[in-house]
């Protein structure tokens, strides 16, 4: 097991690096001097002078790079060309809008996901299963915006529940209208990936030898489904979720968009907007993290479920 | 295409009604794109200023947007660049993804973990955020849209095309190919190639559907085509603008997606379940 955990570390480092290598490749490759575009058409030569010793341009691109891989290690990330504050104050600055509506998602998206899951499941190819399947992948068809103009227009303008907008602050009240809508969105799709994962993975088990004995032993139906076969279920299901990452990062940008939620979304669509290419490459290197932190937990839990991962 | 796939894909249409509905409603948004120019009651970037956001009329169908253009119109014209680019980006992430996976299957070894890796860091990183970072970098233009798409689809069909080579690799008919001596280019695009071919055409139609999805994704962020040329997400951006007042703007192009989106998952969900029945209900 060790060996196992140690060549996945090493894995996750040399990924690390490759992406770090590319986030700062890719940003130099941007069109335009951010000199010239942060002071602008009017600016004088010597300002963008002035302007490229500030942000580092002036020196060799090797030492950039080191310069760069040294901070991204030390969590210095720059500061951000529009607004002068460290981009790790920008991004925590946000950080617990994005944390609050990806678990309240997720959260959502489990307890409407699993039960369904398991109940089609149990009923294969009867009619619940087929509407179960049927509506799951509707569910996952939505963009993450269409989604959420159409619960903005149903709840929020026609029938006036939620507010419009997200305010900022308040009661607690205000802060759970201001959540509700992003997250039953966000949570509704996550439902609906949630519900197939958990929909093969117990198929599979019910089919195992574990399951028969179980019932030949004159388990009740209803313990075997949920305290045998749901709970072998699980750790596939959390495995396969946490690939959807991905997914879900892409529909909270979506979603932060549609309910004008601060959030990572907003943050990295208004540093492009703005070419604030510090910012956003700061951003890119904490979503590297954040993939890779995911990716690299998920491989452990497959490989404390699954010993034979291990083999290979 | 050979015996083996066209059978499979046969098959899989026989015992499914729900791929022939997605197919049935895939077929008839193609033909209604294709036709666009001659069945559309106008221009769709004719203005009208003297009916702004109007809604339904015998004039206008589904109504008029902000600047007086029949919203039907562009819808009609629109699937044209929805279809585009999301059938273009899929071909290529095909063609360059079943390469690269095909080669890495075959090949083995330290190539294989090397390019697999590279692959999988491609595919957890969120492809949204990888298409606005292109997108925005290369500049919104039909070319560079349909990279940046493709370039987020690329690792998945990496991986759908490496599996199988594996497998078929070990086969008698491969290893009686390598004893007559041919060229490993030959074996994999005359022997390996149509025997996984039916697996990958499966998997690019759910691509598809995801390539559809990213397409509006980034026009409705406001890196889509430039306006006036009608796109769906684009549609959804200006609708979305004016939501207030007028918010059957964004509901018809967003009718539209969900409707494409949704035919393709069940023509990809049905036809995967028939090609391997052990995936059935998978995502």
């Amino acid at each position: 097991m060790s060996t196992f955990i140690a060549r996945r570390f090493a894995f996750a480092l040399v990924t690390l690096w490759a992406v770090l290598t590319l986030v700062f490749f890719i940003v130099r490759v941007v069109p335009g001097d951010p000199a010239q575009v942060i002071l602008g058409e009017q600016a004088t030569a010597d300002a963008i002078a002035a302007m490229r010793t500030r942000l580092g341009l002036d020196r060799p691109l090797g030492v950039q790079y080191i310069e760069f891989l040294w901070g991204a290690v030390r969590g210095d990330w720059g500061v951000s060309l529009v607004t002068g504050r460290p981009v790790v104050q920008e991004v925590l600055a946000v950080l617990p809008w994005t944390i609050e509506l990806t678990l309240a998602a997720l959260v959502i998206g489990a307890a409407a996901g699993i039960p369904l899951g398991v109940w089609a499941a149990v009923n294969r190819n009867r009619a619940t299963d087929y509407v179960i399947r049927l509506a799951s992948l509707l569910g996952l068809s939505f963009p993450a915006f269409v989604s959420g103009i159409l619960l903005l227009i149903f709840f929020a303008i026609q029938l006036r529940w939620a507010p419009v907008m997200s305010t900022q602050g308040g009661s607690f009240s205000a802060w759970l209208g201001a959540l509700a809508l992003p997250a039953i969105n966000l949570g509704l799709i996550m439902a609906a990936y949630i519900t197939r994962v958990t929909r093969s993975a117990m198929l599979e088990v019910l089919g195992e030898d574990y399951v028969r004995t179980a019932r030949a032993k004159g388990v009740p139906w209803r313990a075997v489904v949920w305290r045998h076969a749901l709970r072998n279920a699980l750790i596939p299901i959390i495995t396969i979720v946490g690939l959807y990452l991905g997914v879900l990062i892409g529909n909270s940008v979506l979603t932060e968009i549609v309910f004008n939620r601060p959030g990572l979304g907003k943050l990295i669509v208004g540093a492009l907007n703005q070419r604030d290419y510090t910012l956003l490459q700061g951003m890119m290197v904490i979503y590297t993290f954040v993939v890779i932190i995911v990716n690299l937990l998920t491989d452990l839990a497959y490989g404390a479920a699954d010993p034979r991962v291990k083999l290979k | 295409m050979t015996g083996t796939a066209t059978a499979t894909l046969l098959r899989a249409f026989n015992t499914n009604k729900t791929s022939w509905a997605g197919l049935i409603v895939l077929l008839t948004v193609v033909a209604l794109a294709a036709l666009a120019p001659w069945i559309a009651p106008h221009d769709p970037i004719e203005q009208d200023i003297f009916a702004r956001l109007e809604g339904p009329s015998a004039l206008y169908p589904l109504g008029t947007d902000q600047f007086g253009r029949c919203i039907l119109s562009r819808l009609l014209h629109g699937a044209r660049y929805s279809l585009f680019i999301g059938i273009a980006s899929t071909l290529a992430a095909m063609l360059v993804g079943s390469l690269i996976g095909m080669l890495a299957g075959w090949y083995g070894g330290r190539f294989d973990v090397v390019v697999m890796q590279a692959m999988d860091v491609l595919l957890a990183f969120p492809a949204l955020i990888l298409g606005l970072i292109l997108v925005a970098m290369l500049g919104p233009t039909l070319p560079n849209i349909i990279l940046a798409i493709a370039a987020t689809s690329v690792p998945a069909f990496a991986r759908i095309a490496r599996a199988p080579t594996i497998a078929v690799k070990e086969r008698e008919y491969v290893e009686a190919c390598r004893a007559l001596g041919y060229s490993d280019a030959r074996i994999l695009f005359l022997h390996i190639l149509p025997n996984i071919f039916a697996e990958i055409l499966v998997m690019s139609s759910l691509w598809l559907a995801s390539a559809i999805r990213t397409e509006a994704s980034l026009a409705f962020i406001g890196l889509g085509l430039r306006p006036p040329i009608p796109t769906w997400g684009g549609m959804i951006r200006e609708g979305f603008e004016n939501i207030l007042d007028s918010y059957w703007l964004a509901m018809a192009p967003g009718v539209a997606i969900l409707v494409v989106v949704f035919a393709l998952n069940l023509l990809g969900d049905g036809l995967r379940d028939a090609v391997d029945p052990k995936l059935k209900g998978e995502s």
